[in-house]
């Protein structure tokens, strides 16, 4: 209760001895929760109720002498109770006002007693006794408990306590204090959920004010502020840097703002708003917290009103920034939709871009701020910010900076298209600096999204190259199809700006998806720019004729670049292709899939696509009665199904049933028909994008129900590696799931896995050893593997150490199959175990996993203990013990155990120090690590020369 | 249908279904009763008649074949009358339809080809694909000159399809592009029928008259 009451309980005059408490819901709540505990401890813990406090609690009541009962000696208004301490005080004592109590056990009685005026009762002691701990148990007893920190165990505490504290009963004193302070920390935590219930302004808004406001200290001449800086480093899970006590009021964060004119400012940011305190300077004060000033809504109101230079500077910095939901309240932040929680993050990286740049410098700062509205993308600042002659420019109306850009185009471009062009550059340029003005007028139209996402990757760019007059003109380029898209796209803008950002937000759903490429583009931009934007033009405005000609013209495009990808999108043409697969026209159809399986190897397109709903059109293709369609369309979902979302979508409409079905095909037939062939192919295709969906547990169960498991079965006998591959990683991807390993078993296919293990393809071989090493976790199938002779392939793909991830699966595999005891016969046959210790040095993580997997089942038999040790395989693996990864240390001291058993080991073990090792591996966080090392630690013990000396932690 | 037309109409069928690849015996029959029907319906008694002529054969295209591009029906119909006397005749309806129905991808190729070869020089130049071309633009009303779209389209087909650079196509030109690109089959306008109305077509020609 010490902390509680201290510090969650709203006092009325703060740190003062005689204070009330006041009538708040939040002490209403605490008291309720002292009054519980209090009414429960003599039945829950009887013994330590009886014990008698050091000093007796006293308060005026409003209880009188008739309130009470039998048990007590009432002469009077005076009341005692029958029980006495050893000095003959009676455990309760009333003389009104007053009543003194000296144990639990009659403040239970007296609550009790209170009846409906129990929680005045316990508000009334509480204020009376501001250290009701100290009371119960004797200030001495408290100073040297509270030394202790919290995972002293109880014994240890009573001979401390005992060794100082010459008092009778330290074990039930220290209960009684465990079990106060137990009930203090649940109150403490129960405060901060009410509190948190509450509204409260979010502490990443915060984070992010104080990002900008830290902008603004470095700016030489126009720096505004001297100094922003936190009081603690420390962030909580939560974003919140105050302690966890002063949470419970609501406080994120403290700040130390030193303006340019007035004296340094201590600030605490708190859900409510922010306000002067009374001087944090460093973490874990123990005063100061107390409100100093009058509440603002944010930093900058506050420091506005505080600082003259600050107020009068700030209107000509660019602060779009301010207007994002800097100081919104959280559930705001939660209500709104998809596209506006893109906007944190947007201002978060408009903070780590510069933010001096003067383009944007009219924008307004009082923009309701409540109102959804798109920024102007600060991606679009960055360009004007980021040409190499920004200065100068700066300075210039907009207007001749567009015509400089435009001119620096035509240069580019050739003498051809200059005519048209400049007329177009003119206006091209500006939007990026217009839209700030404009941007009412433009918020539904995507141009700024487009646009944005063009500069963006522009910029990125730059980075990577750094010719200063290549990269002007693909700026000044960039920026048209911005414009051109405002005019032409028709997608809800708000699909797009969601777009830009996810790629660089920490979205989850993209886990599986490998970085961005970027590659070194180096191609004549320009004109690819222009060509794509006058194809999609032809696509838009013509008939089947056209579009046919005009998609076969965009297929010579190399459309796995980057370039033509994103240039595709950015002049709208995306949607176009997606309308097209909703027409009738099967060559249109045919076309667009051409493109888009290309293009969807972009993780941007692939959004995209998924944003527009083009997924659906696509799933919709699947059961088209033209079988080139079905190819196409499921090598398509292929690609675009490398994400959750994506995923999803595919099984909502339907599309894992369709993919099934295409699998039904005869793969194995000697000579195939044209058609045959066909279908062959479809469900080559088929398997594709099966594989990309079985990421998803929801999918590999839609896939069995679907019937697909005998139909992969099936197509595992074909000869082809190019149908094998993605069949194969169907499968092993899905055996993560019980059914899938019954039913691989139980169909029979591990045999054609096995086979399979000895083709040429490394990627083939690869998800065999990883379809067997999931699927030899059941001792049937460890057999089934030894029955078809797969011990031998796994043993030889060991030698394929370049292979990382194949030499993971096969070690995988060689792992769970190793698990029965015959397979480790067979397994010694071929040497595998001192190719296996050769595998225990420079090997990544996840091949030493499987590899030590392998040698503690290996182990097991005494014979090649003494193989491992005459490998040298005892001293790498001691050397593994140092390492961090969980999985790995789990089989790491499971095989240093299994080899122990053997008295020549344990001498080396011995010398290498590693019973320590094992021995500290006790304190890993991992449960599992400890469980395992426990394990190791028996053997070692028993066996060491000095176990007196091991068993002595370190 | 006289007994002696029925003979008559099995003799041609069985000397016609030698020379043609993709129908049997019974489906040249068909053609043949097909052909008859559709010549009866619009000539004149008495009058000597070698073969559908162009209108009648465009009325077909269109009726039947839902085309509707009169340049390219005129090319069908000049790709049908292999001997060029402005009539169909029944050898070469039903070799046409051959090709059209049922054709191989090397025959679709050379149709097609005939097709578009609206001066029959073996060759298209920029004149014949401009013509074939001229409607399949949105004429976008911002466009200075309309026609300006079209020559970019017909420059654009021949950067794809003009392998030798001689500024047309020749057969052999066409015939690589869609063998790369089968797409392009029908670069310059729709002149195969699409798979329902083939369907209807058979379906109507051979199941039923089968039963008659």
């Amino acid at each position: 209760m010490g902390l509680s009451l201290t510090r969650a309980a709203q006092w009325t005059m703060a740190s003062s001895g005689t204070g009330k408490l006041e009538f708040t819901p939040m002490n209403t709540f605490l008291l309720k929760e002292i009054l519980h505990f209090v009414e429960q401890f003599s039945s829950q813990h009887p013994q330590e109720a009886e014990h008698v406090f050091e000093e007796p609690f006293h308060w005026s009541t409003t209880l009188v002498a008739s309130d009470f009962k039998t048990d007590y000696d009432i002469s009077d208004s005076d009341v005692q109770s029958h029980e006495k301490d050893c000095e003959g005080h009676p455990l309760l004592q009333l003389s009104p006002p007053t009543v003194y109590v000296r144990s639990f056990s009659q403040l239970s009685k007296l609550v009790h007693l209170a009846d409906d005026k129990k929680l005045e009762e316990v508000q009334a002691c509480l204020e009376e006794n501001r250290d009701p701990v100290v009371k119960i148990l004797g200030p001495s007893f408290v100073s040297t408990l509270e030394k202790e920190d919290a995972h002293t165990d109880v014994l240890s505490l009573v001979d401390k306590v005992k060794a100082k504290d010459q008092g009778k009963d330290p074990e039930v004193k220290v209960k009684l204090f465990l079990l106060l302070q137990n009930m203090d920390n649940q109150l403490l935590s129960k405060c901060l959920k009410e509190v948190s219930g509450q509204d409260s302004l979010d502490p990443t808004a915060v984070k992010n004010e104080v990002e900008l406001l830290k902008k603004f200290c470095s700016e030489g001449e126009r720096r505004v502020l001297k100094l922003v800086r936190y009081t603690s480093d420390y962030i909580f899970s939560n974003g919140c840097r105050s302690p966890l006590w002063r949470q419970v009021h609501g406080e994120i964060c403290y700040l130390v703002i030193e303006p340019c004119d007035t004296e340094t400012l201590y600030i605490t940011c708190s859900t409510a708003g922010v306000f002067l305190n009374g001087g944090i300077k460093q973490e874990e004060e123990e005063s100061g917290y107390e409100q100093t000033s009058d509440m603002y809504k944010d930093l900058v109101t506050l420091l506005k009103s505080r600082s003259p230079h600050f107020a009068e500077n700030i209107n000509k910095q660019d602060f779009g920034v301010q207007e994002l939901p800097s100081t919104q309240k959280i559930q705001h932040v939660e209500l709104v939709d998809v596209e506006e929680q893109g906007q944190p993050q947007r201002s978060y990286e408009q903070q780590e871009k510069n933010v001096h740049e003067k383009a944007r410098q009219q924008h307004t700062l009082n923009k309701a701020g409540g109102e959804k509205k798109y920024e102007p993308c600060p991606r679009w600042k960055n360009l004007g910010l980021m040409s190499p002659c920004g200065k100068a420019e700066e300075n210039k109306p907009s207007k001749s900076s567009g015509e400089e850009k435009s001119g620096e185009i035509q240069e580019n471009l050739g003498p051809g298209a200059k005519s048209k062009m400049k007329a177009e550059f003119s206006v091209s340029s500006f939007p990026g600096r217009l839209s700030s003005q404009k941007i009412k007028a433009e918020e539904k139209k995507p141009s700024k999204s487009s646009g944005e996402e063009k500069s963006g990757e522009i910029q990125k760019r730059k980075l990577g190259s750094g010719a200063k007059s290549k990269m002007k003109a693909e700026f000044s380029v960039s920026s048209l199809p911005g414009r051109l898209s405002s005019q032409k796209i028709k997608t809800p803008a708000g699909s797009m700006p969601v777009e830009a950002f996810s790629e660089s937000s920490s979205e989850s759903e993209e886990e599986e998806e490998q970085p961005e490429r970027r590659p070194e583009s180096n191609t004549d931009l320009p004109s690819e720019y222009w060509q794509i934007q006058k194809l999609v033009k032809y696509l838009k405005g013509g008939d089947q004729t056209a579009t046919v000609l005009t998609l076969c013209a965009m297929m010579d495009f190399n459309l796995m670049q980057e370039t033509c990808q994103l240039a595709i999108r950015d002049v709208g043409g995306l949607e176009v292709l997606i309308n097209l697969l909703d027409t009738d026209e099967v060559k249109c159809k045919i076309g667009s899939l051409k493109i888009l399986r290309k293009i969807s190897h972009n993780v941007q397109i692939r959004r995209t696509i998924v944003d527009m709903g083009g997924l659906q059109s696509i799933v919709k293709i699947l059961d088209s009665p033209v079988k080139d369609l079905k190819a196409l369309a499921a090598e398509t979902v292929a690609n675009v199904a490398r994400f959750r979302r994506a995923r999803t979508t595919v099984r909502q409409y339907g599309g894992i049933k369709k993919l099934v079905k295409l699998l039904d095909c005869v793969p194995n037939l000697a000579d195939l028909t044209a058609n045959q062939e066909k279908d062959v192919e479809v469900a080559r295709c088929g398997a594709l994008a099966l594989w990309s969906c079985s990421k998803s547990t929801k999918n590999k169960e839609a896939i069995r129900k679907a019937g697909g498991i005998p139909l992969l079965g099936r197509l595992l006998k074909s000869p082809h590696e190019n149908m094998l591959i993605p069949v194969v990683g169907t499968l092993q991807e899905c055996a993560s799931e019980e059914s899938y390993r019954i039913a691989i078993q139980q169909l029979d296919m591990i045999k054609d896995l096995v086979e399979n293990l000895s083709s040429d393809n490394d990627e083939l071989q690869m998800h065999c050893a990883s379809a067997i090493f999931k699927c030899a976790e059941d001792k049937q199938t460890r057999d089934l593997v030894r029955k078809y002779s797969g011990l031998q392939p796994l043993v030889l793909l060991l030698s394929k150490s370049d292979n990382k991830q194949l030499l993971a699966a096969a070690t995988g595999a060689i792992w769970k199959c190793s698990i029965s005891m015959e397979n480790v016969a067979k397994f010694q046959e071929y040497k595998a175990l001192e190719t296996l210790v050769r595998l225990l040095t420079d090997q990544p993580e996840e091949v030493l996993i499987n590899v030590v997997g392998a040698l503690g089942e290996f182990a097991l038999i005494p014979a090649n203990k003494a193989n491992i040790r005459k490998c040298g395989g005892i001293k790498s693996l001691v050397n593994l013990l140092t390492g961090t990864n969980q999985a790995l240390l789990v089989n790491v001291t499971k095989a240093v155990g299994a080899c122990a058993t053997d008295m020549d080991n344990m001498a080396i073990i011995d010398q290498l120090d590693g019973v320590r090792l094992v021995w500290s591996l006790l304190k890993n966080p991992c449960a599992d690590v400890q469980s395992s090392a426990a394990w190791a630690l028996c053997p070692c013990i028993k066996n060491a020369k000095h176990s007196t000396l091991q068993t002595r932690p370190p | 249908m006289s007994a002696m037309n029925r003979k008559l109409i099995q003799t041609l069928a069985e000397t016609i279904s030698k020379h043609v690849k993709h129908f049997n015996k019974t489906e040249v029959e068909c053609l043949i009763r097909e052909f008859n029907v559709l010549l009866g319906e619009q000539t004149m008694p008495g009058k000597a008649v070698t073969g559908l002529d162009r209108i009648q054969f465009r009325s077909i295209l269109h009726n039947i074949f839902k085309m509707t591009d009169d340049m390219i029906m005129d090319g069908v119909f000049r790709a049908f009358d292999k001997d060029n006397d402005c009539f169909v005749s029944m050898k070469e309806w039903v070799e046409g339809l051959s090709v059209f129905l049922r054709g191989t991808l090397d025959e679709h190729i050379k149709y097609c080809f005939d097709v578009y070869d609206l001066n029959g020089d073996n060759s298209l130049a920029r004149e014949e694909m401009f013509p074939m071309l001229k409607n399949s633009l949105i004429r976008q009303p911002t466009e200075e000159d309309p026609d300006e779209g079209i020559k970019d389209l017909v420059d654009i087909t021949l950067k794809k399809m003009d392998h030798d650079h001689d500024g047309k196509l020749s057969f052999s030109d066409f015939e690589k592009s869609v063998k790369e690109e089968n797409l392009l089959l029908e670069a310059f306008g729709t002149c195969l029928p699409d798979t329902t109305s083939i369907e209807a077509f058979e379906q109507r020609v051979f199941q039923e008259q089968l039963y008659q």
